[in-house]
């Protein structure tokens, strides 16, 4: 059986840019604002957001990669070391405001394992989170600033987020648990 | 990965380019502000070193440091083993103390080896007797591939006292098992006897070998371990094996110099030619760590044995 898909190609794009004006109303401009995505995927919609962004107000913000390996929960805890992926913030955060982005937000904890990280290279002005799908079953205080899509799910379904620059395909699925 | 890193055999070439390829992303950390990562808190690592080293255990207790994890540095004198403790003896003392990893730097080849018999966290060869130095092979890999872009089909040459080099043994067998072609260069009496099950040429002439190369590799004399006579005079040593301005121009353009440190300043290696820009001897050293963070990040960033939970 097919996974159910959640959104598709149309639709994302719509929550995109969307998003791209919230993000824009809130901060009244993109003076000041730095978007930060988490690798992986969320480093690619930072791009987009970004593309939006230049496009609505005709100004290009700064976007970095960040990958949370190194402050996760859970090192040594599963079998293997987690594989890293990589960290690219050219840019000084300090007296930023800094939007992150993530494709899903689901239990919490990458997103206060990027907090950490996230203070390791300055002192942003104000840190707001946008994601594509909020599925729920959060394990720590933490909520959105800008969300995509919230999709009611199982604890112990998988949702996965497919972008065209790294699956080919925009799409938004649920999957069973194997 | 193995649990323990004892010589560069025992490391797949897949996870040789995992441990290069993890380095990356610790090279990255450490151009941060804050240079440290909180990956290894609450983990201890002991730095356990029967011989002299100044870059290779301050490059480990930096790297253990910038990953979060506490560091205790043993050294012989001023310790128990000043008292004639045993090695056995003292790898049950740290073992008590709950020591996750036991970085080993020993006189005697083989003893890593041995220490694994008794420490049930992990072991990583500093450098034993003239066997190996696995880290030391994993950061030239490391330095080489940043350099020129890829380690396949590349000619270099590790010239010197390759008898007493166990930087020389790890560096040839990591080389050869990455595809490149290794040619050891020295006096006769300097060449292991046993270098061609290497995988390697043995040249006896530096000058007809530096020509081909992308890399010159020296290995240091290392007089302390030289128990005969096995060159005439340090002056003819470096007369006919010393890499001077003149055969440095020999090289083909762009080849890149490297030495293990530490020099000795005109006996393998003349002092402006340590200082030329393709000598990337203190890179050497700056990757050092990030290597050393790589692999004790893989070593003890995974499960603790029976903890081991999946998902």
């Amino acid at each position: 059986m097919m996974a159910p898909r959640l959104a598709d190609e149309a639709e994302i794009r719509r929550s995109v840019t969307r998003i791209a004006h919230e993000i824009l109303e809130r901060n009244r401009g993109a003076e000041g604002v730095v978007l930060v995505g988490i690798a992986a995927r969320g480093d690619d919609l930072a791009r987009r957001l970004a593309t939006e962004i230049e496009r609505i107000e005709g100004v290009r913000v700064p976007v970095g990669a960040l990958d949370i390996t190194f402050y996760r929960d859970d090192i040594g805890m599963r079998g293997e070391a987690p594989e890293v992926k990589g960290t690219r913030i050219d840019f000084d955060v300090t007296g930023r405001t800094v939007v992150l982005v993530d494709d899903v937000l689901f239990t919490g904890r990458t997103i206060r394992a990027a907090l950490d990280a996230l203070v390791d290279f300055g002192r942003p002005e104000a840190i707001q989170l946008a994601v594509l799908v909020d599925r729920g079953h959060r394990e720590l205080p933490i909520r959105a600033d800008f969300v995509g899509k919230n999709v009611p799910t199982r604890k112990d379904e998988i949702v996965r987020v497919a972008l065209k620059e790294v699956d080919g395909e925009d799409a938004v699925v649920v999957e069973e648990p194997r | 990965m193995n649990k323990h890193l004892l010589s560069i055999n025992d490391v797949s070439t897949e996870d040789i380019l995992r441990v290069l390829d993890t380095a990356e992303s610790f090279r990255e950390v450490g151009t941060r502000v804050i240079k440290k990562v909180p990956a290894l808190r609450g983990r201890t690592v002991v730095n356990l070193f029967y011989e002299d080293s100044t870059r290779t255990r301050i490059s480990f207790e930096l790297a253990a440091k910038r990953l979060s994890a506490d560091v205790i540095n043993f050294s012989t004198s001023g310790s128990s083993v000043a008292k004639g403790e045993s090695l056995k003896d003292t790898a049950l003392t740290l073992q008590a103390m709950g020591a996750d990893a036991v970085v080993i730097r020993h006189s005697s080849s083989g003893s890593p080896y041995q220490l694994t018999k008794w420490i049930k966290g992990s072991v990583l060869n500093a450098g034993d007797g003239t066997h190996e130095h696995p880290t030391q092979a994993l950061l030239d890999l490391y330095t080489i591939r940043e350099k020129l872009g890829r380690l396949e089909g590349l000619r270099i040459a590790i010239i010197g006292d390759v008898l007493h080099s166990r930087v020389a043994r790890s560096l040839s067998l990591g080389l050869v098992k990455m595809g490149a072609e290794v040619t050891l260069v020295g006096p006769p009496t300097l060449i292991p006897p046993d270098a061609p099950a290497w995988g390697v040429q043995v040249s006896y002439d530096i000058e007809s070998v530096l020509p081909k190369l992308e890399v010159c590799y020296m290995l240091r004399v290392q007089r302390e371990r030289q128990r005969q006579q096995y060159f005439p005079s340090v002056r003819e040593y470096s007369r006919l094996f010393g890499l001077t301005r003149a055969r440095v121009a020999m090289l083909p353009e762009g080849a890149l110099i490297m030495h293990p440190g530490p020099m000795n300043r005109g006996v393998e290696i003349d002092s402006d030619v340590a200082d030329l820009p393709q000598a990337v001897i203190e890179a050497q050293v700056t990757n050092g760590i990030a290597i050393r963070m790589s692999l004790l990040y893989l070593l003890l960033g995974g499960a603790r044995g029976e903890e081991a939970t999946d998902g």
